[in-house]
């Protein structure tokens, strides 16, 4: 029997392959939402495989905050590139101008809610019938009941009762005018997990994933970038550590690690020793209320 | 390393919550943030100063509306195995969710309070493990702390339930004395048990051979998507991508495009875009084969000397899922795999009461939870196997045409 085993990242990688060849097969105008994060460009990789040597079927989307990290942007164009799949790239500042959104005020301005807007209006536009996202179940509790199709109203909202049961690996994507799905298929991997697939398939990461030095502030034991889209007060003590970091999104909303790992094996080594959450140790969003993420699903966010 | 999917099956009465905290916990899944959450709320603390059962606390919506999300999926991975726990509850208004949970799972711990013993229950917990055909079984008697931690207590149990897997046919049955709360025989052995001597639940759970639950001897592949690049230097590639479900593809084999029933052979295999001799379930590959045949998503590629059924009139198990009830006569979508076809529920032979195994007659019709044979009729031939014989090609769902909604679980006869 031995020889027709798969380990368990192998197991992952077809689970998902199959999950992306769904969508294709399923939905007439799907998208790959695209944030320049670890989760997302794992997604890129596995839907390189599931359609090669055919170019990825849809567009990758990028919902720019216009608080990303220079180094996330920078690898987002020259991946595009290199898969050959059409970017397309709408920004959360337009919204606000066009639709008179208020900005969120305070120290770590965030415009994580704010981006669902200019999300929904993406789909909108381009009529997208499924969108995939890099979220995993192990995240938090909100994603634990997520499901692999997720369907969503035409506000974009998940609604816990609409939730289809999903059995065996028979995926489920009619939708009604106007409703769209949500599709995760990296929803069984662990963070853990996702490092393991990246060492093991050599793919190359924005640099700040590694250690560098950098400008930060610290708050509340968290280390935030010193970029101009956070509100830097005259108590503030600013010095330069050697961090990297372990998820990436806005600049305003995640928090980097000290960290002296600069290579794949390092890092992992270090997420194997750590005792702390990837959500808990980086994300100042999520610390607000103890159900920020479920009100953000219910609002749309994906 | 490899994975084992499974699924609890219990009420928080029975302490399935706890059990799962302390999987978690016990295998460091727990992280230190979390932890300190965790304390923060906790108003029921063990000796850890914990609550574990509020680590599978159920969302606010869950809460205000006074509904359960079907399953939640958790996490913990030691260095033999990586565990994929499907947590569903378990009353007996949840069947759906059981059998939500179980279709993704290779086995099943089945708790029993201590106290208790086996109950209707844990009855219908094995029999929906019975019908979904699970190939791993812990029976997990629970609460042990609450008998003394008697082994009398422990084996009259076990001679209860014995008898309730006979009369079921299911194999592989294994039991373990544990008390979730105290921690005994979870991840380390007991010492106040020292009369048990089989392995820790943890143990067994690393322990258990699953890789050969996955046929590898009648090869079934259905085409989920072709690959048609249609560019300069790959103009004729054409690809048929899809999952291995079971059994093995070599270049040169024999097959048969069903239900066409066309013959060819395949020449190539790609297996995440290298191109390798054979392929293997649950592998994702591109086959490509030797004639050029129209064929679309849904068709099957068997072997010629090993085929599945292939008929439009089905006797099926149906497990209701959806509110609204089973209208017989009423045309759905059979979904098997990426096959959508077609159909009607005929005739509803008689309903199953997954408490008893008694056959009841379904004249009243069929509502949400209940499981019946019935016959159905697809628009065209379905390629398909016995659920029994072959379960990976042998499942499927219903769907109603006007909702969207998955209505049922469908188990081929």
């Amino acid at each position: 029997m031995g020889e027709y085993t798969l380990d368990y990242l192998e197991q992952l990688e077809a689970e998902s392959i199959y999950i992306f060849r769904e969508v294709a097969a399923q939905f007439e105008k799907p998208a790959l939402l695209f944030s320049g994060g670890k989760d997302s460009i794992t997604l890129v990789q596995l839907a390189k495989k599931a359609f090669a040597p055919g170019k990825i079927p849809f567009p990758l989307v990028h919902i720019d905050t216009g608080h990303n990290f220079p180094e996330a942007l920078a690898y987002r164009d020259a991946l595009a590139k290199e898969v050959g799949a059409e970017l397309i790239v709408r920004k959360v500042e337009d919204t606000i101008k066009q639709k008179h959104l208020t900005e969120p005020k305070g120290k770590f301005a965030s415009r994580n809610w704010l981006q669902i807007h200019t999300l929904l209006d993406t789909i909108e536009e381009f009529k997208f019938d499924a969108c995939i996202g890099g979220a995993r179940r192990d995240e938090e509790k909100a994603r634990a009941k997520e499901r692999i199709f997720s369907v969503r109203d035409e506000f974009g909202q998940w609604e816990p009762k609409l939730q289809r049961p999903e059995l065996w690996n028979i995926y489920n994507g009619r939708i009604h005018k106007g409703e769209n799905v949500r599709v995760f298929p990296i929803s069984n991997w662990t963070e853990l997990d996702v490092w393991n697939y990246i060492k093991k398939e050599e793919i190359p990461l924005p640099s700040i994933y590694f250690a560098h030095e950098r400008e930060v502030l610290e708050h509340e034991g968290q280390l935030i970038a010193v970029s101009d889209y956070i509100t830097i007060d005259e108590t503030d003590v600013i010095s330069t550590k050697r961090v990297r970091y372990r998820t990436v999104g806005d600049m305003t909303c995640t928090a980097a690690v000290e960290s002296s790992a600069t290579t794949l094996d390092e890092v992992v080594n270090e997420i194997m020793a750590t005792r702390i959450s990837e959500r808990g140790e980086t994300r100042i969003d999520d610390k607000v209320t103890e159900a920020a993420m479920e009100d953000r699903k219910k609002g749309g966010y994906f | 390393m490899d994975i084992l999917r499974f699924i609890t099956a219990g009420s928080v009465d029975d302490g399935k919550s706890t059990l799962i905290g302390r999987l978690l916990y016990d295998s460091k899944s727990i992280l230190v943030d979390q932890l300190e959450a965790l304390e923060k709320q906790s108003k029921n603390k063990n000796a850890d100063g914990i609550d574990l059962a509020l680590l599978t606390d159920g969302l606010r919506a869950e809460r205000e509306q006074g509904i359960t999300i079907d399953v939640a999926y958790r996490y913990f991975s030691t260095p033999k195995r990586k565990f994929i726990i499907a947590d569903a509850p378990g009353h007996v208004q949840y069947t759906r969710n059981m059998i939500t949970g179980a279709s993704n799972s290779s086995l099943i711990i089945i708790l029993i309070d201590a106290r208790a013993g086996v109950i209707e229950q844990t009855r219908r917990h094995s029999i929906i493990a019975s019908l979904l055909k699970m190939p791993h079984v812990v029976v997990a008697i629970n609460k042990m702390d609450l008998v003394d931690f008697s082994e009398e207590r422990f084996n009259e149990i076990k001679a209860d339930y014995e008898k309730v897997a006979a009369q079921l046919k299911l194999e592989n049955v294994t039991y373990v004395p544990i008390s979730a709360l105290l921690g005994d025989n979870i991840v380390d052995h007991s010492e106040t048990m020292s009369w048990y001597t089989g392995p820790s639940l943890l143990e067994f759970l690393e322990a258990v051979e699953v890789a050969s639950d996955i046929n590898h001897t009648d090869p079934r592949f259905q085409v989920q998507y072709v690959i048609r690049p249609q560019t300069a230097e790959l103009h004729d590639y054409r690809g048929y991508a899809g999952q291995i479900i079971s059994g093995v593809y070599k270049v040169g084999d024999k097959i048969k495009v069903l239900p066409a029933g066309i013959d060819t052979s395949i020449t190539k295999i790609e297996v995440g875009g290298k191109e390798v001799n054979e392929a293997f379930a649950p592998q994702a590959a591109v086959l490509h084969i030797a004639d050029d045949i129209d064929i679309s998503r849904g068709d099957t590629f068997a072997r010629a000397d090993n085929l599945p059924k292939v008929g439009n009139e089905i006797e099926v198990v149906l497990c209701w899922l959806d509110n609204k009830p089973l209208i017989q006569g009423n045309k759905y979508f059979l979904q098997h795999k990426g096959r959508l076809l077609k159909t009607i529920v005929r005739e509803v032979a008689y309903k199953l009461d997954v408490n008893t195994l008694e056959r009841i007659p379904a004249e009243d019709g069929v509502k949400l939870n209940e499981v019946v044979h019935a016959t159905i009729k697809t628009a065209a031939p379905l390629v398909y196997d016995d659920f029994a014989t072959l379960s990976d090609y042998g499942n499927a769902i219903l769907v109603d045409e006007t909702s969207n909604s998955t209505v049922a679980a469908v188990l081929l006869n």
